[in-house]
């Protein structure tokens, strides 16, 4: 599908003082950092999660538990597509029983995906809590879902697609915007 | 790097990158077996026929069990209650499965070569689990699972294979995957089971009648189950079965010290294994029956998920599906 850039909606620079600003009203809102853990949601989830740690970790010294989800298994359209996605493993070293757990993504769109970590999670235990945490919040639910902590909402149409690009991942770091060419 | 609507009728005709991303698909059903709760809606509203024309309750359970787990429906057809009694044939029993519309169909054989039969006249996926003496496919693969994850990888082991090699469609799969990865086969078992015909199905298989000499510097020992009823006098007593061939701690020295022993069961304890080494560290027994439920799942997952081939679902227009 060809794809063009709109324009670049966070900087590298950008994106490490919004994960500093989440990482610190994380800790704020949960009333400290008893019971709590972060859970990246693979893939781009999964790096924004360990940062989230780290930052926390600098600035506090208490260490966060960090955990992978995979939530292909738990996708509503494996039905319709073609091919059937590759599963990973969950890599969750903690229990999940009472944690106060954060789950961390890149974008959060329909909310298809995080209906989808939520089923993974209780499948692992019975948390606490569940809240959510997203790079970007672009609009156009499908289900009533919500972020607790927002790094930037965005207006977005329908046939826009927002790219993050993390180091860890893809080797460049920024957010764009990008609109499909038909 | 399977297609989905794709069959398992055996493992000759599969690539190593394929059983490469089997294996690899079967570590997160691995872990899978951990949770608390072990119920995916993954498969919800697939069926699964389960036509199991032999006996069979190991495989059977295993598949039903992985069914279950990803969240879909079995029909189950067995041969002892079933139709095949009052004389029905192959096609008409499967065409009558396949009219009831299941997803995929798990059947087992006596007669080599029926599943490729009954592969070739429907359109759902076929997945053998076990024809006459030809191919085990689910066998060989968790098998293998076992053996990479207890040595660490799967190539270039020494593997030997113990006991009645040509009835067993256990030792046939195990040769075509394991030669694949580069494995040394040693066959050995009374000479009327190890035909010299067994040399030709992979490169680098050998036959030798003395189990010492099939122990020595083995990696992995594969103990097949003697079907007691071909133990008879005159052509083979039992105590001599035991004397030359049976898997003991002592002669299990002879290979070398990590040697990992597994067994296809239901094993017959004193006769080809002795119960101290089937239930000895170098035992991996129980593995194989948890990795079985693991790959079988990986299988169905990849097989059996999905659209129907003639029937696309409206959501498939639907571009950007998952966010």
């Amino acid at each position: 599908m060809p794809v063009v850039e709109k324009r670049q909606l966070l900087s590298a620079e950008e994106i490490g003082r919004t994960l500093q600003r989440l990482a610190h009203e994380l800790v704020e809102k949960s009333g400290g950092t008893k019971d709590l853990a972060l859970i990246g949601v693979r893939r781009r989830g999964v790096p924004l999660s360990q940062r989230l740690a780290k930052i926390i970790r600098t600035s506090g010294g208490v260490n966060v538990p960090v955990g992978t989800l995979d939530i292909t298994l738990y996708r509503d359209d494996l039905s319709t597509v073609a091919h059937q996605p590759v599963v990973h493993s969950n890599e969750i070293e903690f229990s999940v029983d009472g944690r106060d757990i954060v789950l961390v993504d890149d974008v959060l769109y329909t909310g298809r995906t995080v209906r989808a970590a939520m089923n993974g999670l209780f499948d692992l235990g019975r948390p606490r809590r569940i809240r959510l945490c997203v790079l970007i919040d672009r609009g156009h639910r499908e289900l009533p879902v919500e972020a607790s902590f927002i790094g930037r909402t965005v207006e977005t149409s329908d046939t826009e697609i927002v790219e993050v690009r993390l180091q860890e991942i893809d080797g460049e770091e920024r957010v764009m915007l990008v609109d499909r060419v038909s | 790097m399977l297609q989905r609507s794709q069959h398992l009728l055996g493992i000759e005709t599969l690539t190593a990158a394929e059983i490469t991303f089997i294996l690899d698909q079967s570590k997160p059903f691995q872990e899978f077996q951990r949770h608390p709760l072990k119920k995916l809606a993954t498969l919800r509203g697939k069926t699964i026929a389960l036509a199991f024309f032999e006996p069979s309750t190991r495989t059977r359970i295993s598949f039903a069990t992985a069914a279950a787990r990803l969240g879909a429906d079995t029909m189950n057809f067995q041969a002892e209650s079933s139709s095949l009694k009052k004389g029905e044939s192959l096609i008409d029993t499967v065409r009558t499965l396949e009219a009831m519309r299941p997803d995929g169909i798990v059947i087992r054989h006596s007669s080599s070569g029926a599943p490729y039969f009954v592969a070739g006249r429907l359109e759902i996926p076929v997945l053998n689990a076990g024809d006459g003496t030809h191919e085990h496919p689910t066998q060989a693969l968790l098998d293998a699972l076992t053996i990479r994850d207890r040595k660490g990888k799967l190539e270039g082991w020494n593997v030997s294979i113990l006991g009645d090699i040509l009835h067993s469609r256990v030792a046939r799969s195990n040769i075509h995957l394991l030669t694949k990865f580069g494995a040394k086969i040693t066959l050995c078992g009374p000479a009327m089971w190890v035909p010299r015909e067994l040399e030709c199905l992979a490169p680098s298989v050998r036959r030798v009648t003395r189990i010492e000499e099939a122990l020595d510097s083995a990696d992995v020992i594969i103990v097949l189950r003697v079907q007691t009823e071909r133990i008879h006098e005159p052509a083979l007593a039992a105590e001599e079965f035991i004397l030359r061939y049976q898997l003991t701690a002592e002669r299990l020295r002879l290979a070398r010290a990590d040697a990992l022993v597994l067994h296809p069961g239901p094993m017959n304890r004193g006769l080809e294994i002795d119960p101290t080494v089937a239930d000895g560290p170098q035992s991996g027994v129980l593995e194989q029956v948890a990795n079985g439920l693991a790959v079988r799942m990986a299988l169905l997952y990849h097989l059996v998920g999905g659209a129907p081939v003639d029937a696309p679902h409206p959501a498939k227009e639907r571009s950007n599906a998952a966010d």
